[in-house]
């Protein structure tokens, strides 16, 4: 670890010199970083994840760009303080930071974190590594899982038994890259509500269905996707996924936990989990289960289309483009908890371990 | 009711002279308001002198005075270096009303009716009833002729008294009137001050000294020793003129054949177009004036109409001059930026005129304010009836939000912005007899609005390069803003020093101002500005003394705001 430190700290170093020596030339600095967009990523399916492309934007030193360029030269100058102390920050703290820059200070969190996000582009770096934490909360855990953790203060191992926290669970936290796993669970279920994830806890599904649940309360934070990604390296589990039927389930949640985002395009190498699975709600589910639903909303329509025309995911598997344009056409959508219209335990007796059954029902 | 009798009515039917009637409606004439009424007296006196300086050809030197007899009466005394009067004219001249050598011919002076004068005697003699004194000497050597007129009212006819030659010495030649009337002098933009400044702008070649009622006197030395070229006289264009005049020259003329008529009485008009128009009116050229019957007459008008007949003649009037309109604005406001325009002659109802225009824009001027609007005709100053004037309507209708101001509907613009309009003309068309605003005629309106938009072109594109300018400004500044840290953030990577630091900024600065240009500078550079000039007229404010005394009656207010009974002393004491 303290190796790769130093690696940051000489790379803001070296890109600190590049531009102060292209100044002493008397000519506009730049600052490179990749895109991050969907547009600059590939998908296949045997890397299993978006892969960044080569195409990076150029941030010359003009009036218009002077303000970012100081803010980003002066986040790197922080990152590089950070990193050299061993601190840490969070997006948030590193915002206030920013309030003793005088002019050059963000005026919302939002730009302070764009700006983040191009270091580490820049760093090619996972946003840890240069001295920054989200400030969002991780996922829940219940289940078969023993997590073994290290003490801060005593550097002692701590085991934590996963089925022990009761009606509560184990919260992810925000680095994970430390942490040992010891189960004999079969699988993973990843949940989008902390509702459903609630009902399958206070019933012990994990128990009957020897498995670990994880709550992901919508997209799952990188700590969540890596936790995961680790279980699923490191001790050979399935990850199967559970959302509400609608597009943002699909392809803001299920899509970036499997194969990343564009945003993250330079990290979704690790923040990825190629082996997951999609087991609902799927729009059939709809159909087959006879399910309370909702109208679809414009905005629903609109991803729908924004996911068909340019995610490359998407373009890749023609089942789902099936499953969106099913959805387009039955112009509803549904949530997790509409099974309780069968009854309050209909998930876990019919439908989970129907559909865990039946592979041919889940999407890829 | 018993009836009475035509014969019994016509006892009480008489004629009114244009004394008497003037005596009732003496607001036709401008003499509605005792501050008014000083203006109108001053402004009478003073085109009269002007008038008759130019025609002599004589370089103008006026005097004017103001001597505060009573708080509200005041002697006037204008003075002339003009060619004077002989002495059968002068009672006709200044004391009987329409009487004068200017009505009956085109050409363009300051004078039109001869009223102006006469009625500021009548003005004085019926506010303090006492004549007023002329004093006019016609040659080096002679004696100057002195009189006190009175006019009689029934019969507008003068009444003399006091008459007599005397010396004046300091003259070769020159008329001088003195009258006494009730008045009120006050500065401000419709004041006497106003009016003499105004009047020297448009009439560089004049030299004016002006002694106020506190015996402050202010000289206007003339600015160029060109007299202007003399106003020309020109006969009627037959577009102009009116069926009543029409009937009233061809009663009047010695020409012996209508053809005749047409062309010597008439301008533009050859053998062959009078031909035309009495071909267009089916009479024949060889028709004696004096047969022509009012029928007759009129279908000699509408044939007039028919005719296609060459534009008047526009040799005849002679403009101030752009140049020379903008150097006088420019003595005036202090701005950013002048221009000005004289458009080409162009004829309404048969009288050629010529409109000028001119423009200052930004400097002092209020920017929240209305524009400032400057109106002459025939060089002479307009200072009342803007409301009314046809130039005012000009600018009103002149879209001025794509040159740089703001407008709101048909109003005037808003800007840092003073406006010149001068029309002059052979003919000036002014609303009424007090010769305050002009008449709305779409010739004249057409032409002072290509005017305005030839002016508000050039103002635009100044308007335009200072935003630009301003905006580039903004942009330096936040370039400035951010340089230093950019500088910062390297310095904290690199742990180098201050002295590297600012060195990174110079390179910074320099690379920046390198690819974005000079910065050009716009400022008041007026070397002719005048401030005292400028003073001249204002309404004097004493405003720091003033601030000071806001500023401790609120901190008092403050401190006894609710205790009324705070003697006198103690809130002297608060405020000293």
């Amino acid at each position: 670890m303290a190796k790769k430190e130093n690696i940051v700290e000489e790379k803001i170093k070296e890109i600190a010199q590049e531009v102060y020596d292209t100044i002493h030339l008397k000519e506009k600095p730049e600052l490179e970083s990749p895109i991050r967009s969907l547009n600059n990523v590939s998908y296949n399916e045997q890397e299993g994840f978006f892969k960044i492309l080569g195409k990076t934007k150029v941030r010359t030193l003009t009036a218009n760009t002077i303000k970012t360029f100081a803010q980003t030269l002066r986040m790197m100058a922080l990152s590089k303080d950070l990193v050299s102390d061993n601190e840490i920050a969070t997006k948030r703290e590193a915002y206030y930071l920013s309030k003793n820059w005088g002019e050059a200070r963000f005026k919302e969190q939002p730009e302070s974190d764009s700006v983040m996000d191009d270091i580490e582009a820049m760093m090619g770096v996972n946003r840890e590594q240069i001295g920054f934490i989200p400030g969002e909360k991780g996922g829940a855990v219940a289940g078969e899982l023993t997590v073994i953790d290290v003490d801060s203060e005593s550097k002692e191992k701590l085991e934590i038994d996963c089925t022990k926290f009761g009606s509560g669970a184990y919260a992810i936290p925000s680095s994970v890259e430390h942490l040992k796993f010891k189960t004999k669970a079969k699988f993973v279920l990843a949940i989008e509500t902390a509702g459903m994830f609630e009902r399958l806890n206070k019933h012990k599904y994990w128990r009957t269905a020897n498995c670990i649940i994880i709550a992901m309360s919508g997209v799952p934070t990188r700590a969540t996707r890596r936790f995961m990604r680790k279980l699923a390296d490191e001790n050979k589990l399935q990850v199967y996924v559970f959302t509400d039927g609608d597009p943002y389930g699909f392809f803001s949640i299920y899509r970036t936990l499997k194969v990343g985002s564009g945003n993250a395009a330079h990290i979704n190498q690790y923040f990825c989990v190629p082996n997951a699975r999609f087991i609902g709600v799927t729009p059939q589910d709809i159909i087959d289960y006879k399910l309370p639903t909702h109208p679809l909303k414009e905005v629903d329509f609109k991803k729908i289309k924004d996911v068909l025309k340019n995610d490359p995911f998407c373009k890749h598997h023609k089942e789902w483009q099936k499953a969106l344009k099913q959805m387009a056409q039955m112009k509803v959508r549904v949530e997790q908890q509409a099974f309780s219209a069968h009854s309050l335990n209909f998930v876990i007796d019919e439908y989970l371990p129907n559909k865990l059954k039946n592979s041919k029902t889940w999407l890829p | 009711m018993a009836k009475r009798s035509a014969e019994e009515l016509a006892k009480n039917q008489r004629e009114i002279s244009i004394a008497e009637f003037f005596e009732k409606n003496r607001h036709l004439l401008g003499f509605d308001n005792p501050r008014r009424s000083l203006l109108t007296t001053i402004k009478e006196a003073v085109d009269n002198a002007l008038d008759a300086c130019e025609e002599a050809r004589i370089l103008p030197e006026i005097q004017v005075e103001l001597i505060q007899l009573s708080e509200t009466r005041f002697r006037v005394i204008i003075e002339d270096n003009g060619p004077g009067i002989i002495k059968k004219q002068i009672p006709k001249i200044f004391a009987k009303l329409l009487y004068g050598s200017k009505f009956h011919k085109l050409s363009a002076t300051r004078g039109q009716q001869g009223i102006g004068i006469s009625a500021a005697v009548l003005y004085g003699q019926l506010t303090t009833g006492k004549p007023a004194s002329i004093t006019s000497k016609t040659g080096k050597g002679k004696l100057a002729e002195f009189v006190k007129l009175k006019i009689n009212t029934s019969t507008n006819n003068p009444v003399l008294s006091d008459e007599k030659e005397v010396e004046w010495e300091e003259k070769d030649h020159g008329t001088r009137i003195e009258i006494d009337m009730e008045a009120a002098y006050l500065k401000g933009r419709q004041s006497v001050d106003e009016y003499i400044k105004q009047t020297a702008i448009v009439n560089p070649h004049c030299t004016i000294i002006y002694t106020d009622p506190s015996a402050n006197q202010i000289i206007f030395p003339r600015a160029t020793e060109d007299l202007p070229p003399e106003a020309v006289e020109i006969k009627p264009h037959p577009y102009g003129i009116e069926l009543g005049r029409l009937i009233k020259m061809i009663e009047m003329t010695a020409a012996k054949t209508l053809q005749q008529f047409l062309m010597t009485e008439f301008v533009r008009v050859s053998s062959k177009v009078s031909k035309e128009i009495c071909e267009n009116s089916a009479l024949l050229p060889k028709t004696k004036p004096k047969k022509i019957t009012r029928d007759l007459a009129e279908n000699l008008y509408k044939g007039i109409k028919k005719t296609k007949i060459m534009a008047p003649p526009t040799d005849c009037i002679s403009p101030i001059g752009a140049d020379l309109l903008e150097r006088g604005l420019r003595k005036e406001i202090n701005a950013e930026f002048y221009c000005s325009t004289t458009r080409p002659a162009s004829v309404y109802r048969g009288n050629p005129f010529v409109v000028e225009a001119a423009m200052a824009y930004g400097g002092e001027q209020p920017a929240d304010k209305t524009v400032r609007v400057m109106r002459f005709a025939n060089r002479v100053p307009l200072l009342y009836q803007q409301g009314a004037c046809g130039i005012t309507k000009s600018i009103q209708t002149t879209a001025w939000k794509s040159y740089g101001l703001q407008q709101s509907r048909s109003a005037l613009p808003v800007g840092p912005c003073s406006i010149v309009l001068h029309v002059t003309s052979v003919w000036v068309p002014f609303t009424s007899e007090e010769k305050s605003a002009l008449a709305h005629y779409d010739e004249l309106m057409k032409e002072m609005r290509l005017a305005l938009q030839e002016c508000g072109r050039k103002l635009a594109s100044f308007v335009n390069k200072k935003k630009r300018l301003k905006d580039e400004v903004k942009k330096r500044s936040y370039i400035e803003k951010y340089i230093p840290h950019v500088a910062e953030g390297l310095k904290e990577i690199m742990n180098f020093d201050e002295i590297k630091k600012r060195e990174i900024e110079d390179y910074l600065s320099e690379i920046l101002e390198h690819t974005r240009g000079e910065i050009e500078e716009i400022k008041v550079d007026n070397p002719d500005y005048d401030p005292e000039f400028a003073a001249i007229g204002k309404e004097v404010v004493e405003k720091p003394k003033e601030e000071e005394k806001n500023e401790d009656k609120e901190e008092n207010e403050e401190e006894s705001n609710d205790d009324d009974s705070v003697p006198k002393e103690e809130k002297q004491t608060t405020l000293g």
